[in-house]
Order: C-alpha cells, then sequence, then structure tokens
C-alpha cells in the first residue's frame, strides 16, 4: 500500500522532490556529547516556547478555567471568593430555564432566563442574516468588481477602509446617524417615509435590523475582498474557454468561479459565524444592546449582569455557555463543512 | 462573434463601476457626514444636515486638537499597541521556532494546546481575568498590554509555524556546519527570513490592540487621560452626549490614525488575511 502524503495549505513546499510527512526532518549541530545536547535542547525549546506558554495559560488558561468556577458559586466580586456561596448548577439553571426553586421560577424567568434567550435570540438572528444577506451581496459585489475598470484598486482600498476602524468609534458614528432626529430620519422622510415607530434603534421589532446594517456596513468590505482574493486565483483561462463556448456570465460564476472560491467562503463564513457569537463592542456602544435589550447579546448580557451588577456567578455562568456554544459551534462547523476542504500534513493511506 | 463579445464587456464594464460608485458612496458617505459634521455648528446640522457646513466653524476640531486628552488618548493607545505587537511578534516567533523546526516529543500536543487557545475568546475570560490582574496588582495600561499578548498568541503561533516550517532545511545544516548554534542560526539567519510572515501577524496585532475596547473599558476606569482612544471616544460621547458637532469631531479625529495606517499597510492587511483565510 502505498502512503498517500499530503502537506498542508499553508506549508509551501521543501525543496526537493517530496514534502516529508511530519514537517521536515531536523538537522541537529554535529557533536559528540549525546546527553548533553539532549538537555541544550529541552533547554533550548523551554527558552523558546516558554514565555509564550507561561503567558498563555496564566492570563487565557487560568482566566478561562477560573470561569468555570466561579460559575458554580453565587458570589459579587467586592468579598473574599472564600466567603462565596456554593451554588451547583444554580446559575446554569436560572440562565436556562429560571433556577430550580419552583417558587421563583417564575420571577426568575423573567428577570434572567427571558433576556438569556432573547440575546441568543438576537445572535442566531444575527448569523442567519450574515449567511442570507451579507453573504450573497458579497459575492455578487465581488464578482461583478472581479475585472480590470477604472478605479478598481482605489474601490478595493474603500471598500475595505470601515474593517479597520475600531467597532465603538464606527458605532459612535452610526448612534448620531440613526439618532431620531438625525440624519437617517431626515433622508427617509424626504424620500416620504419614516423611522420605525420606536426610534431606528429603540423600535423592538427593527432594532435588530438597524444593527445588522450597521455590522454589515462594517464588515461587508472584508468579505468582499477576501473574495476577490479568492477569485483572483481563478485561471482566466476557465472563464475565457466557457465564454467562448457560449456560456453566460451568470452561468460562469455560478459553475465555476463560485464553486472555485468555495473553500474561502467557508472560511469566511466560519469567522463571521464565530463573531457573530462573540459580538459585543458594537452592540455594548449601541445603547448596550438597547435600553430594553432590544438587540443584545450573549456577551453584553454577560456583561451587564455580570459585571456591572455584580453578579459574577452568573455572569461567568453565561460566560461557559457562551464557551460551550461557541465550541459546538466551531467543531459542528469544521466537522461537517471545512472537512473537505482541509487537507492536513498526516499521512493518508491510498484507498 | 467579435463584436458580439465586445458589446458584452462594455455592459458589464458599467456594470462594475457603477457597483464601485455605489460602494464608495455608501462606504465613505457616513465618515464624511461625520467629519463635516464636526464643522458645523449645532443649529447647522439640525437645520441642514446634508449640507456642506455653513458657517465652517473650525471651533470644534481646534478645541480638541489644542487640548492634551486627545493626545494622550492617542499616545496611550499607541503604547499598547506597539507593546503589544512587540510582545505578540517577538514571544510568538520565539514559540514558533522549536514547534515548526525541532523534533520533539510532545511538539504536536504543545501545538495544540496553543491552537485551542482561539477558542478561548477575550470574552469568556474577560470577568477572571479582571480579578486576575487586580489580583496581581497589574493595572493602567500593563493590564492591556500583557493579556494582550498572551491572547494573540494562539493566532500568531498559528500563522507562522507553517511559515517557519516552509523555509528550507538546508538553512540549518549550513548553519550547523559553520558552526553556528542553534539559537544564533534562529537570531540571524531565521529570523530576517520569516519577516514577511512577522510583518503580517504584527499588523493584524497592531489593529487588534488599537481597536480594543472590552478590556479597556473594564481596566481603564475613571481618568479619561489614562484611556486608549476607542475608549475616550465613547467617554467623550457619554459626558457631552448634547453636543452632537463635538462628538463627531473628537470621532472623526479618532479615525484617523487608524485610516492612515491603513493606507500605508493596506496590502500587507489583505495579503495577510487572505493569506490566513485560504489556510
Amino acid at each position: 500500500m502505498t502512503a498517500l502524503e499530503t502537506s498542508g495549505p499553508g506549508n509551501g513546499s521543501v525543496v526537493g522532490a517530496q514534502a516529508p510527512a511530519a514537517g521536515p526532518r531536523p538537522v541537529v549541530p554535529v557533536t559528540n556529547h549525546k546527553r548533553r545536547d539532549k538537555i541544550r535542547k529541552w533547554g533550548e525549546i523551554t527558552l523558546f516556547v516558554g514565555p509564550a506558554l507561561l503567558l498563555f495559560l496564566t492570563f487565557v488558561v487560568y482566566p478561562v478555567i477560573s470561569a468555570a468556577r466561579y460559575s458554580v458559586y453565587k458570589w459579587n466580586g467586592v468579598e473574599q471568593f472564600s466567603s462565596a456561596q456554593y451554588v451547583g448548577f444554580e446559575n446554569y439553571a436560572r440562565a436556562l430555564f429560571g433556577g430550580t426553586d419552583p417558587e421563583l421560577k417564575q420571577a426568575f424567568t423573567t428577570q434572567y432566563s427571558q433576556p438569556f434567550w432573547e440575546a441568543l435570540g438576537h445572535n442566531f438572528a444575527l448569523i442567519f442574516l450574515s449567511m442570507a444577506i451579507q453573504l450573497p451581496l458579497a459575492l455578487l459585489v465581488a464578482l461583478t468588481l472581479n475585472r480590470k475598470f477604472p478605479g478598481r484598486a482605489a474601490v478595493r482600498v474603500i471598500i475595505f477602509a470601515p474593517y479597520v476602524l475600531s467597532e465603538v468609534i464606527a458605532g459612535v458614528m452610526w448612534l448620531i446617524i440613526f439618532d431620531p432626529n438625525g440624519i437617517a430620519t431626515n433622508l427617509v422622510q424626504s424620500l416620504g417615509l419614516n423611522m420605525p415607530p420606536g426610534g431606528w434603534l429603540e423600535d423592538q421589532t427593527w432594532g435588530v435590523w438597524t444593527v445588522f446594517f450597521i455590522i454589515t456596513w462594517k464588515y461587508v468590505g472584508l468579505a468582499i475582498i477576501l473574495f476577490l482574493a479568492g477569485l483572483s486565483g481563478v485561471p482566466e483561462d476557465l472563464q475565457e474557454a466557457a465564454s467562448i463556448d457560449g456560456a453566460s456570465w451568470w452561468q460562469i460564476q455560478w459553475r465555476i468561479n463560485i464553486p472555485l472560491i468555495g473553500p474561502t467562503i467557508r472560511i469566511w463564513a466560519f469567522l463571521s459565524i464565530i463573531g457573530a457569537i462573540q459580538l459585543f463592542d458594537m452592540v455594548w456602544v449601541l445603547n448596550q444592546g438597547g435600553t430594553t435589550g432590544q438587540y443584545s447579546t450573549i456577551a453584553t448580557y454577560m456583561m451587564q449582569i455580570g459585571f456591572f451588577r455584580s453578579d459574577w456567578g452568573y455572569g461567568s455562568a453565561v460566560a461557559v455557555i457562551m464557551f460551550f456554544i461557541s465550541l459546538v459551534v466551531a467543531l459542528a462547523y469544521m466537522g461537517l463543512i471545512l472537512r473537505r476542504d482541509n487537507t492536513s500534513d498526516r499521512v493518508r493511506k491510498a484507498r | 462573434m467579435q463584436a458580439r463579445k465586445s458589446r458584452k464587456y462594455d455592459r458589464s464594464l458599467y456594470v462594475s463601476i457603477g457597483f464601485g460608485l455605489v460602494g464608495i458612496a455608501l462606504t465613505l458617505g457616513p465618515i464624511l457626514y461625520l467629519v463635516l459634521g464636526g464643522f458645523k455648528s449645532q443649529q447647522d446640522l439640525a437645520e441642514n444636515p446634508t449640507g456642506l457646513p455653513d458657517p465652517f466653524m473650525w471651533q470644534n476640531y481646534w478645541t480638541i486638537l489644542s487640548q492634551p486628552l486627545f493626545w494622550r488618548q492617542l499616545l496611550n493607545s499607541l503604547i499598547v499597541a506597539v507593546a503589544t505587537t512587540a510582545g505578540v511578534v517577538l514571544f510568538g516567533t520565539m514559540a514558533a521556532y522549536p514547534l515548526a523546526r525541532y523534533r520533539f516529543r510532545g511538539r504536536e500536543f504543545l501545538f495544540v494546546v496553543f491552537t485551542t487557545g482561539i477558542m478561548f475568546p477575550l470574552t469568556v475570560a474577560v470577568l477572571p481575568l479582571y480579578l486576575l490582574l487586580r489580583d496581581m496588582g497589574i493595572t493602567g495600561l500593563w493590564g492591556l498590554v500583557i493579556p494582550q499578548i498572551a491572547f494573540g498568541l494562539p493566532v500568531t503561533i498559528i500563522i507562522l509555524r507553517p511559515f517557519l516550517k516552509a523555509l528550507p532545511m538546508e538553512l540549518e545544516e549550513a548553519a550547523f556546519m559553520d558552526g553556528v548554534s542553534r539559537i544564533g542560526f534562529f537570531w540571524r539567519m531565521l529570523l530576517p527570513l520569516a519577516r514577511p510572515g512577522m510583518v503580517t501577524v504584527g499588523v493584524l496585532a497592531f489593529i487588534g490592540s488599537w481597536n480594543a475596547y472590552l478590556l479597556p473599558l473594564l481596566l481603564l476606569t475613571g481618568d479619561p487621560s489614562g484611556m486608549t482612544l476607542p475608549l475616550g471616544v465613547t467617554t467623550f460621547q457619554g459626558q457631552h452626549s448634547s453636543a452632537t458637532t463635538m462628538i463627531m469631531a473628537y470621532t472623526s479625529l479618532a479615525m484617523v490614525p487608524a485610516l492612515v495606517f491603513f493606507l500605508f499597510m493596506e496590502r500587507r492587511i489583505v495579503e495577510g488575511l487572505s493569506g490566513a483565510v485560504k489556510g
């Protein structure tokens, strides 16, 4: 049986006909003292990887584990943690379905569980809208811009610009634009329409749409640029050949270009989904998710109750839930959708 | 046949240009509104939102630029971003080197450990992180830099490892035959060759740090002159909520550094992101 070796997409090619399976074979300095070499090698590894590992474990891993720990206590963050009260899964229960105490269930559902599920609903609404609206829009624009025309370079630079702005700075700008007495209302009224009854952002139904609009403004340029980059990898001969054979523009896009940038689209979608789950900055600056949480997200909800209302145990529980949702979504996506795009540098046997 | 082809192309040219113009208008329109608004008086803004400023007022921008607050916040953002970028690039490259070019037991496991880091967003860890920093007594700008470096390491290592792996093995052979140590090799030969990858991760780290909001929100409370720019903008907006044109001026100024940086680094940024997305 022959071993079919593949190298990962980012690996590039090593000089030589065959890329080795597990990375280049390391070369050791010539010396006669094997044991001293080994100690020296491990010393060097420690020196190189040590600082990164230390920072990572201390400031990333440890806090995440701590979040899990705090989530099973009731704590206000001010007194010593040792005096916090252990409550088991009560925090989780409150978030998910109003808590385990039947007498308080009604009150807790309104107070804890309802805002939780509403926030989560907003997250998933944003994901859905991103895939349903941003994706086709960005794709269409990218396909249309995928040719030489005067000003092309300028267009690409300008469309991409919102991506590098801070979410909150862009958010403040849009806060002013979408002020009920602001220019958005003016423009819409000059067309004979009116703004949503509760205000652009505060309206119960339309608030989420406005937020989605703002997020799209900021991030659709990224999608367009990424798709354009992917499209630039599609050989022109393919498109020309199809065109000579009589294929229409739309047919060429649908059957050649779009499938060929499939991997790029799927990875963008992955990042977009993960970003939608963790969304905080933009929503927070837009009135912290609305005065009655019209467009709150899991992250803003967590901060509101966990930090600003000093319910650290509960906030940690929400954070852990958010982590698990991200994890499940990421693993499911990677397993179902990204698997066929991924080649690894593991050796795969030919069937 | 030729004539039909060129007619098809003509139409699609106009479509492309059309889309391009619409794209530019939608992107720049709001920003232009913001910038011009800073030059207006409150009344002018209310009465004449879409027109040019009349009278043209320098006061808003001048007031902000002539006072230390904006500059202080700009400097804070700069210090934090530079320190974060330096840390991420240095420690990230150092860590990626053995992971890419040594062979040792536990190498893949170690790499996976770092990879899981991208599953831990700052938002999940921020509450305990705040407490940890408080308990360790790390305050102010350092409280931003150190965690930002830590959170930037997974992505950096993931991007840099394949990059370093791709460099030819002959380099090490040649170096060791000349009697250069591993560390010497790293410092004098590998780093210069890794520079494109390091620039890419550096640019991404810089942008991420510059635009950071959540961590500064928790850590830099109180005195606005200790804040970074994004936090400064929102604080300013909160404090002067009725002075819309002032806020517009402040926000416009806050956009300038990012946009200037972007103009210079646009190609790098796009390359870096495209490369990361393609794999």
